[in-house]
Order: C-alpha cells, then structure tokens, then sequence
C-alpha cells in the first residue's frame, strides 16, 4: 500500500494506491494552509479505505521545486512518517508527475513544457518530450526568459500568458499521478530531499549604524 | 464492520499517570526533542543551527527552517536511542505551536503530526512560553502554583502570572521595544563581540565594573511605572551604550569592554528582578521562576536570588540547558496537559506565530 502526497504547489493533494490502483484520495486547493491541511487529509485517506496505517507499505513525497514553506510540510511529513512507520520514502520531482498527468490525459502530443508559480515574478519550470521524459530542468526563471508557443503545462502559463500563450491542463499535480508512476515504476526516484532552486535570502550585515 | 477498522487508527488515550511524551520544538534555531516520563527527564536532543546564523548578526528564518527539516528525523531518532524507548512506546505528542517563526514552527508542527498519525497517539500543541515555565518541574519537581514567571529571551520579555500552567497565565508585563536578549546580541556586536551576545557578555562582564557607567534603567521612572509598571522597555539602554561606546571611540580612547559589559548587565539585571519581585509582592506570591536563554546569564540568577531572599520570596531557575530552547520542555507541558486530564489538539492544529501567552494549548 503505497501513500502519496505532494505539497509542492497551491495544491495539498493526497492519495492512497493498492499497487494496482488508486483507492483514496484528496486533492485541496489553498496556497495559504498547507500545515492544516496535509495531515487531516492523510487521516482521512486512510480512514475512507479502512487501511490500518500499518498496512502502508512505502511513501512517495513530491520534492518540489516549489515555494519552500508549503515544500517542508509535505517532506517532513513523508520523512517522519517513514521513520515511525520503518518503511522507504521516494522522492519525485513535482514538475514529473505534472508531465504524467498531461501525457495520460491526452493534453500534449508532442514536447512540452511544465511551469508552476516560483512567486517573486518566477516560474520553476522543466522540458519534456512527447512522452514525459524530463529533458531540461527544473530550473527557475523568469517567464519571458523561458517564453514558448508550444504547449505549457501547470498554473505557470495561466500566470503569464504573455509569455505562455498556450496553456493545457493540468493546473495542479495530483498524487493519484505520483501514485501512479511510482507504481508503473515510471518516475526517476529522488531522496527526499527539497529542490529549493534558491539560496536563503539573507545578507551579512554592515557596521553597526552611529546614533549619535 | 467499519468501526472494528477504523478502530486501528484511533488515537490510544494516554495514562493520565507518569505518561511517556515526546515534545518538538522548533520555534526559532534550535530543533529540540525532549522525552520524559511524568516530571522525569529522560532525554533532551538538540540540533542547533545557531552556527548557520552567526555571520548574519541574527536568525535567518529561512536558513533555520531549512535547517529543522533535515535535523527534524535524527534528532527524533537520537532522542529516542537516549531515552532507551522505541518510538512507539511513546503516549503523546506535544509540539510547540507558538509564538515563534512561521516558518519554523510549521517543520516541527508537520512532524509531530506525522508522528501522531504513525503512532495512533493524541497530539497536544503547546504554548512555546508556557513550555519555558513548565520545563522548571523536571529539576525542581511539582510547580509552585500561583506562581510569577519571567521569561528572558532573544525573543520574549515577559512576566506571567501562572495559576494553571495548563489553563491559567496570565500576562501581567511584557518589554514593550527589544527583548533582553536581543538587546544582548546588540550591545554585543556594538563591542566586536560574537553572536549571539548573552554568553560573551557575561563572560567580559566578570572582569570588568558594574558601576563603572550608569546607564538607564528602562521604564523605572514614576512616570512610567503609572502605566508600566510590570513592562520592560530595553531599546534605551542599548542607544545609551551606542552613544556612549561612541563618544569614547570619537575621543580617541580605548573602550573598557569588560567595564562596558558588565555596567550594560547590571542595568539589564537590575530592572528584571526588580519588576519581578515587584510582581510577586503585588500578588502576594511567594514564588518566582525565571526562564528563557537570558535565565542562563549568571548575574541575572545571582541577584535575583539575593534580592528575592531578602523579601521572603523563592526562586527557581532550571539549569542554563534547560533554559534555552529544547525539546524537553515541550514533553514537559505536555506531560502536564496529560496528566491533568487536558484535551489533545485536533490534526488542523495551526502553527501560530503569535500565539497569545493566554492560550496554553491550541
């Protein structure tokens, strides 16, 4: 029984997999509550399925890159449950199970890129080829240094249309996604290690100021 | 059907007797993790990011977040190993839920979650301020309830008046500017010295004078005391040892560090233990408990026993490692909300950056 969940993005998104296919899952949109969210929504998964959460037999962890507080939540959940449970945690990059989603929903048919809201007037974005393979990437960029007619997947390209004319679904991953590859054994698995992309902001200071 | 399933995942009420906790903290650089069992401290593991911190002067949020995430699962582990207890034998999880960091809180929040949901046991989020006051009970046994509580940090000025360390603190005064310990870390760097302050200004402050300079005493003026009486105010004192460090320096004369230092201490000291026994005497209680990193500072613990003495009040100051942020006087709290019958916290608990000292739990 394989536990998935991805906080990576706006989206808080759970999902319980039997090892042939998805038997629970949650999906929340609120970019602000991550922290509140994520763990109700794992109850609840397990609850719904009647799974003892001893029955869980591997964690798969969405490792960003995204905005790094939401990042954490989902990361420190994955490691500390995989702790206390004694089971394997998978990494998968975020952008990955993004590509997935498009590619079995049928929304690109050829290469594409994946963009998702870095903040700060940024997207982290990847390239893939027409059957979800990562090519370039992640990185995070500006979106006119990036600008593309072809096909954008993720909320990336409805934030800067000018730049990515031509958004497709999905918005937001979903952990049936990362589930899924994990399973099918079609994600490249990471530690669960965050794709931060950015240095912490913080500067070593002057002198102190005179105050006289 | 359902419920014999669904029963797995209950969370397993806990002994109210001597229950086994494990407590997180992660409200500012330190991740700590504390395991007692009743009012016995059965392990204290700390990872601190404090060296990470240094050469910026201060704690960058982000850099200790970063930092709590990949401490968060080790310092658990070695916890446990300490304690002699595999993590399952453990009855409930407390976490620090505020005040502190945003950012920070959230990692240990997040965690002590995960660990609640693995194990099927009751989770309480506590009041970081209320754990500093709560931790006194591994060293010196039971609470003395009413008590007077003075906090001392980088972060928190306060005095609380605790009634119920579960229920019942109230605030009576708080630094209405900088903390004690920030101004630390200020006049420290003003005198060259490292980060963070408190330790090294004590260290200098031993060779030099008290008297040697008279710097003001914030918020001690009868003006003030009409609508300050218990407040502190310590972003005065820290311009007057600027000015003063200043002039000496535009004079062309060597600064006396030491003399500066312990001068700076005195000022410091001398109004927290004033407004402290005052609180005390005001209330008629007879006991004050000193906590935060600056209870670790020894002329703070020197004359504040001294002066309490001397009115008939006692004091309790938990060892300098307990003082500073840990783990263990979250377990603490959180044994005391166990054992007292307390409601756990739901799994939506938020981490709340300004959790008001009146909310012991959350």
């Amino acid at each position: 029984m394989l536990l998935a969940f991805d906080t990576a993005t706006p989206a808080v998104t759970v999902a319980l997999h039997d090892g042939e296919r998805v038997v629970a899952s949650s999906t929340t949109v609120d970019a602000m509550r991550h922290g509140e969210l994520l763990a109700p929504a794992i109850q609840a998964v397990l609850d719904e399925t009647w799974v003892p959460r001893q029955d869980v037999t591997a964690i798969a962890v969405g490792v960003g890159p995204g905005p790094f507080t939401g990042l954490r939540v989902g990361l420190v959940t994955a490691r500390t449950l995989a702790a206390v449970l004694d089971i394997p945690v998978y990494g998968v990059c975020t952008l990955d199970v993004l590509a997935a989603q498009a590619v079995d929903q049928g929304t690109v048919d050829g290469p594409f890129l994946v963009a998702t809201d870095a903040r700060r007037k940024e997207v982290y974005w990847a390239s893939y080829d027409e059957e979800g393979r990562r090519l370039d990437g992640p990185h995070v960029s500006r979106p006119g240094d990036v600008a593309t007619d072809g096909p954008v997947v993720g909320r990336g390209a409805l934030l800067y249309p000018d730049a990515f004319p031509r958004a497709v679904a999905p918005e937001h991953p979903d952990a049936r996604w990362l589930a899924q590859v994990v399973t099918d054994e079609r994600a490249e698995l990471l530690d669960p290690e965050p794709l931060y992309l950015r240095r912490p902001d913080a500067a070593t200071p002057g002198k102190p100021k005179k105050v006289s | 059907m359902r419920s014999s399933w669904a029963r797995h995942n209950d969370r397993v009420t806990p002994p109210t007797e001597q229950p086994l906790v494990l407590g997180i903290e992660t409200s500012c650089d330190e991740t700590g993790v504390g395991i007692v069992r009743g009012h016995t401290l059965l392990a204290d593991a700390v990872a601190s990011s404090v060296d990470e911190h240094a050469r910026f002067g201060g704690v960058v949020p982000e850099v200790a977040s970063r930092a709590h995430l990949e401490a968060m699962v080790p310092t658990i582990e070695r916890a446990c190993e300490t304690a002699g207890i595999g993590m399952h034998d453990v009855d409930a999880v407390a976490v620090t839920s505020g005040p502190g960091l945003a950012g920070a809180l959230l990692v240990g929040v997040a965690a002590a979650k995960a660990l609640a949901i693995g194990l099927g046991k009751p989770l309480y989020g506590v009041n970081h301020l209320a754990a500093h006051v709560a931790v006194d009970q591994l060293e010196h046994g039971p609470l003395p309830e009413p008590c007077i509580a003075m906090l001392v940090s980088g972060g928190h000025s306060s005095l609380l008046r605790v009634s119920d360390v579960t229920t019942d603190v109230v605030p009576m005064g708080q630094t209405i500017d900088d903390a004690a310990g920030e101004a630390f870390d200020k006049v420290a760097r003003l005198l060259g010295l490292p980060f963070p302050g408190g330790p090294h200004i004590d260290r200098e402050a031993r060779s030099g004078s008290s008297v040697a300079i008279d710097f003001p005493r914030g918020l001690t003026s009868r003006r003030d005391l009409e609508r300050h009486r218990f407040d502190f105010s310590f972003s005065g004192l820290k311009t007057a040892v600027a000015r003063w460090v200043e002039a000496r320096e535009a004079s062309g004369e060597p600064v006396p560090v030491a003399d500066v230092a312990a001068s700076f201490q005195e000022a410091v000291c001398d109004v927290l233990t004033r407004k402290a026994i005052d609180a005390a005497a005001a209330d008629g209680i007879q006991d004050i408990l000193i906590g935060g990193g600056v209870a670790a500072n020894s002329r703070l613990r020197g004359m504040a026993e001294e002066r309490a003495a001397a009115r008939g009040i006692r004091v309790r100051v938990p060892r300098p490692g307990l003082c500073t942020d840990n783990g263990a006087m979250v377990a603490a709290l959180g044994s005391e909300l166990v054992s007292r019958g307390r409601q756990p916290s739901m799994l939506d608990l938020p981490a709340d950056s300004s959790m008001p000292v009146t909310l012991v739990t959350a």
